[in-house]
């Protein structure tokens, strides 16, 4: 089964589905749905050190998102701008620098639309085998952390206060995120991996009664999404990418439906079953 | 009072000097005092006088900048800080928040929400409940925990009178049935919970300390408030004679202005100094059993504050 590329896109999209969710639920907790906008963003200035380094590509995406991310920490110490301004300028500085260097390799031909949108139809069983592994090592990370990630979610303070290290927890989190979008690039793309992070997490919120059951919930939502969405791309001959997050978008529209409160946690418990 | 080795044992926490700066700022200077088990310390002071600095530096979530602070190996603290907003994406029910930073036996869980009275509301959102349960809330978390030190930042703001009374009367008989240490925190000037062993009273600096005087026992305040009041409130009454300006320029009450506090500054009549308040005033008042003693003449010039 292995050897057909539609089922090896779906196992990959799947596997990538689960391990976004929980960090997504993070990412819309902490109103971090800008950064993650961010350091995906840096992923081009990633690809394009990559290249012209010739160093293997999801380590030298994973040292640039990463760099970015304590590079926020080290500016919002120092104070001055806020957050959201910083925000801004790396993320823009970081695709600009991107395909200024790109553009200078006028040796190499660079395929820009499949790192911007991604082509999970052309996943290698060793992608697959990356995903899971992966995904599973980033589970596993979040789930050790979850305490003093959710406390410090929560109340940095009273985290803090009571004997754990919130800015510890912070700075795991970021080399996750890292993590996760340099194993996402290839598949969903720079522009659709806070899509897929954000739009399966704010959908779960609706039929969640705790943090842990949302953080599963936007697991399913989001591997729903993947199977629907290329589904969809196949039945229609639409980009997969795109495909998968417009498949999320209208999930998390569904969970908008005025229907009564009773039924929303019905449909949780389907959820949850399936 | 004036005695400060407590016959409780030896202080949970003790802060030295301690100071705190923020860029060429000091938030709080030179700010010493202690908390032992079964003892209540409140902070009072005008904003930005340092309380909620002072709080978090006891805590550990600040460093001291100058100073230190010893906290008794293996404290447990349990934190209820001034503002907490849990934002709406956030599915937190009451009993969910209670296992917050620890997990909980069932029982301890149940008994903390039972004596912060809010058992019924166990599975309603965090985000559902009015000012006052949510206090009540977050009050139940810190205790569920069996802390050695509760440390208290503004716990009644948003609650009414008769509201803020019965969390100060959970306080106190939290203190009573677990024998923990309170630092608490209150924005109010002049009332404070009646059990307050010791006053801080915080402008930058330690302004002066005291007991609260016995007022509650005045018949004129049980009939404004009302008995029960008077079993939970208690006034301290004081004035300060000087402000600290942005630049960090001391205007005192007569005018002038100077670039520090010396000793004699911030000292007003009707509350007790002690040996270690840090003003280097001489007492103007002797404690005697709980109750203001008339005034001693005082030599020097403390004795034209007061």
């Amino acid at each position: 089964m292995l050897d057909d590329f539609f089922f090896r896109a779906m196992l990959a999209g799947i596997g990538l589905a689960i391990t976004t969710g929980p960090l997504g639920c993070f990412i819309i907790w902490r109103r971090m749905a800008y950064f993650g906008d961010t350091m995906a963003h840096s992923a081009l200035l990633g690809i394009a050190l990559s290249l012209l380094f010739s160093v293997n590509l999801m380590v030298s995406v994973f040292v640039v998102a990463a760099a970015i991310s304590l590079l926020l920490i080290v500016l919002q110490k120092r104070g001055g701008l806020s957050a959201d301004a910083l925000l801004g300028i790396l993320s823009h500085a970081t695709l600009a620098i991107g395909l200024v260097i790109v553009a200078f390799m006028t040796w190499v031909r660079v395929d820009l639309m499949g790192f911007l949108f991604g082509d999970i139809l052309a996943v290698s069983r060793q992608d697959v085998g990356i995903i899971w592994g992966g995904g599973v090592l980033v589970l596993a990370a979040v789930a050790a952390l979850w305490r003093p990630l959710l406390a410090s979610t929560v109340s940095a303070e009273i985290a803090e206060a009571e004997g754990m290290h919130p800015e510890r927890a912070k700075l795991a989190f970021m080399l996750l995120m890292a993590l996760v979008i340099a194993i996402a690039m290839k598949i969903v793309g720079i522009l659709l991996i806070t899509s897929l992070l954000v739009i399966p997490a704010a959908a779960a919120r609706r039929f969640s009664r705790t943090p842990e059951m949302m953080a599963v919930l936007a697991s399913l939502i989001g591997a729903a999404a993947v199977v629907g969405g290329l589904y969809g791309s196949l039945h229609y001959d639409t980009p997969s990418g795109p495909s998968i997050a417009v498949a999320a978008l209208m999930m998390f529209l569904i969970s908008l439906l005025p229907f009564g409160r009773g039924a929303g946690a019905e449909a949780a418990e389907r959820e949850g079953r399936r | 009072m004036l005695d400060r080795s407590s016959p409780n044992g030896p202080p949970l926490i003790t802060l030295k000097g301690v100071g705190v700066r923020r860029g060429d700022r000091w938030l709080v200077r030179d700010v010493g005092f202690s908390v032992s088990p079964r003892e209540i310390v409140t902070l009072i002071g005008p904003n930005g006088s340092g309380k909620s600095t002072t709080a978090k530096t006891a805590t550990g979530v600040l460093k001291p900048t100058e100073g230190w602070v010893e906290r008794r190996p293996g404290l447990r603290i349990g934190y209820v800080p001034q503002k907490l907003q849990v934002d709406w994406t956030l599915p937190l029910t009451v009993r969910r928040l209670m296992t917050l930073t620890g997990p909980l036996a069932e029982s301890d869980l149940v008994a903390a929400l039972e004596a912060a009275g809010i058992a019924h509301m166990a599975g309603a959102e965090v985000q559902h409940l009015s000012g006052g349960e949510f206090q009540r809330a977050l009050l139940a978390r810190a205790i569920a925990r069996k802390p050695d030190l509760l440390v208290l930042d503004e716990p009644v703001q948003g609650v009414d009178f008769n509201g803020e009374i019965a969390l100060y009367e959970l306080i106190r008989k939290i203190r009573d049935e677990t024998g923990c240490g309170i630092l608490l925190i209150s924005h109010d000037l002049h009332v404070v919970m009646a059990e307050t062993d010791t006053v801080i009273c915080l402008n930058g600096h330690v302004c002066c300390r005291g007991t609260p005087a016995a007022v509650s026992k005045s018949p004129e305040y049980s009939r404004l408030f009302g008995g029960r009041a008077a079993g939970a409130l208690a006034f301290y009454n004081h004035q300060h004679d000087h402000t600290h300006l942005p630049d960090g320029r001391v205007l005192h009450a007569d005018g002038q202005i100077t670039d520090r506090c010396y000793p004699g500054d911030g000292h007003h009549p009707g509350h007790v100094h002690d040996d270690d308040c840090g003003c280097g005033e001489p007492r103007l008042h002797l404690m005697y059993k709980g109750r203001l003693q008339p005034e001693v003449p005082a030599t020097g010039e403390g004795a034209a504050d007061a």
